[in-house]
């Protein structure tokens, strides 16, 4: 895992933080500007969201300055964060409770130390398969049968989404591309980006044209104009960063296409189990913690789809 | 210093912050009250407290379990300071109304949990009459109630180990004891004001 520094990094880099420099002026001046009720809402959100943004940047920075172990670290305790979210929205039992305990503190460490120690086999399969097993054989000990099985696939379905999905985006490392060599950081930071852009390029699409909705019931802000708008306007930027990964431009537009719809998806999946549950109920117990499920929603769906994407057609 | 580290710790276990939705912190002397369904509670709740009304703030907890083992009794005696007292039969020489009133003094403030153990049911058992007998001597005091959330499937009773899931505390709106108001009738607003809170 060594992470060459090199000029398209730089350009990389330097590229997002001008973007959010701008994004943030612009903030200001709507701040003064705006004087409707919804209007300054709608600006404080946006304000919100920038901050935001410039953390999560200064952290990711962070993590892939210091190589691909920055980015194991920071994804692994992304994984934790999500994974505590998940499961205190989803109803367990106290007999789940030392499964609870392996699932947070054994499985979810090792899979990324088999990410950092660059373990393909096992890190493939040890969820799927390893973990699939050993969390009802561990809850079938405690004895109680009481709504088996849904709570079986509650922590399943979270360890799959929160830990096994996420994990694929720092497993980009592991990929050895011809002619690529060293530079799987940028490919990272590539895939991250057109993630994260396609959701603000929906949002803002959405909320400056948005009329259609594409699903009421289950996430309202989500329109067939925001839909098309931010997916096309991802793809071109994807396929404008074709310098900085190991594609074509073309090549880079179709991966843009694939990363923005699964993303689109996932967003899509999780507020579908956040309803399912109550927003209530998500919000009242994580208030001031900001939701790092929320984030990384995109990602949850687009990591594993781009990782074998670019496996199987590149290495 | 060890208390504050300690206070960081208990937050960072159960991703509790306190929400103050309906009294605002202060030092002026309250009596919290709480429901009881982890042995996380106590050190929570005195946990989300800002550190000027945490150092005035003593829970009051069972000595048959804070007194048995010698980090437990260190926790309770060394770190938050509880006050201790015999919750298995009561006499006339050991009062823990008489102990916990003598304790608070003029400045200081409680918690409790009312409902004399730990109950994991969807709601919190009715109330012991304790709350309505502080009230009664102590009538100019804030009574607060607060609503431990989640902290149960944390720590379930009988385990050891926690599991890192979010817990929340609620503070609500103060109460007081009104002219004439019966025994049953106050214990029984108390608890719907404590109840409540779960819908905010």
């Amino acid at each position: 895992m060594k992470l060459k520094l090199d000029n398209e990094t730089f350009w990389l880099v330097g590229g997002v933080l001008a973007v959010l420099a701008v994004a943030t002026v612009l903030g200001r001046f709507l701040r003064a500007r705006v004087r409707d009720d919804r209007g300054v809402k709608t600006v404080q959100n946006l304000n919100a969201r920038i901050k935001a943004w410039w953390m999560m940047v200064a952290v990711f920075g962070l993590a892939m300055l210091t190589g691909g172990i920055g980015s194991v670290i920071l994804f692994g305790l992304t994984s934790f964060m999500a994974l505590r979210e998940f499961i205190t929205l989803t109803p367990t039992k106290p007999s789940d409770h030392r499964t609870l305990f392996w699932v947070f503190f054994v499985i979810t460490p090792l899979q990324y130390w088999l990410v950092a120690t660059g373990w393909y086999g096992l890190f493939a399969i040890m969820i799927p398969v390893y973990a699939f097993l050993f969390v009802p054989l561990r809850s079938v000990i405690s004895g109680d049968c009481d709504r088996f099985l849904e709570r079986t696939a509650k922590i399943q379905w979270g360890l799959m989404v929160c830990v096994y999905c996420v994990s694929h985006a720092p497993a980009m490392f592991l990929l050895t591309i011809p002619g690529y060599e060293g530079q799987n950081g940028k490919l990272l930071f590539f895939f991250v980006l057109v993630v994260q852009i396609s959701d603000v390029l929906q949002y803002v699409w959405g909320k400056t044209l948005g009329r259609h909705r594409i699903a009421p019931h289950v996430s309202p802000n989500k329109t067939w104009e925001g839909f098309f708008g931010g997916v096309a306007t991802a793809t071109l930027i994807g396929a404008g960063l074709w310098w900085a990964t190991p594609f074509t431009p073309l090549q880079s537009a179709g991966m843009s296409l694939a990363i923005t719809l699964m993303g689109f998806g996932g967003g899509l999946v999780m507020s579908a189990i956040k309803r399912d549950r109550g927003v209530k109920d998500y919000g009242a117990v994580i208030e001031g913690h900001g939701g790092v499920m929320d984030r990384i929603d995109s990602i949850c769906f687009a990591a594993p789809v781009c990782f074998h994407l670019t496996r199987y057609f590149f290495t | 210093m060890t208390a504050d580290l300690l206070a960081i710790l208990a937050r960072t276990i159960s991703g509790a912050n306190g929400r103050w939705v309906g009294c605002v912190p202060d030092t002026r002397q309250r009596i919290y009250f709480a429901n009881h369904t982890s042995n996380l509670d106590a050190l929570v709740l005195w946990a989300v407290l800002p550190p000027e009304v945490r150092l005035l703030t003593r829970p009051v907890a069972a000595r048959d379990y804070w007194a048995a083992g010698r980090l437990r009794r260190h926790l309770a005696e060394k770190m938050l300071h509880a006050i201790l007292i015999e919750r298995k039969k009561p006499t006339a020489h050991d009062n823990p109304i008489g102990q916990i009133v003598e304790a608070m003094g003029e400045t200081g403030s409680i918690i409790i949990f009312p409902e004399g153990g730990r109950f994991s049911g969807p709601d919190p058992m009715p109330f012991k009459s304790g709350l309505y007998h502080l009230a009664q001597k102590r009538p100019v005091v804030e009574l607060v109630p607060v609503l431990m959330d989640n902290l149960n499937r944390i720590l379930p009773k009988g385990e050891v180990l926690p599991v890192p899931l979010l817990g929340s505390v609620t503070f609500g709106t103060p109460i007081q004891l009104l002219d004439g108001e019966s025994k049953p009738a106050f214990l029984e607003r108390a608890w719907r004001d404590l109840v409540k809170l779960r819908d905010l």
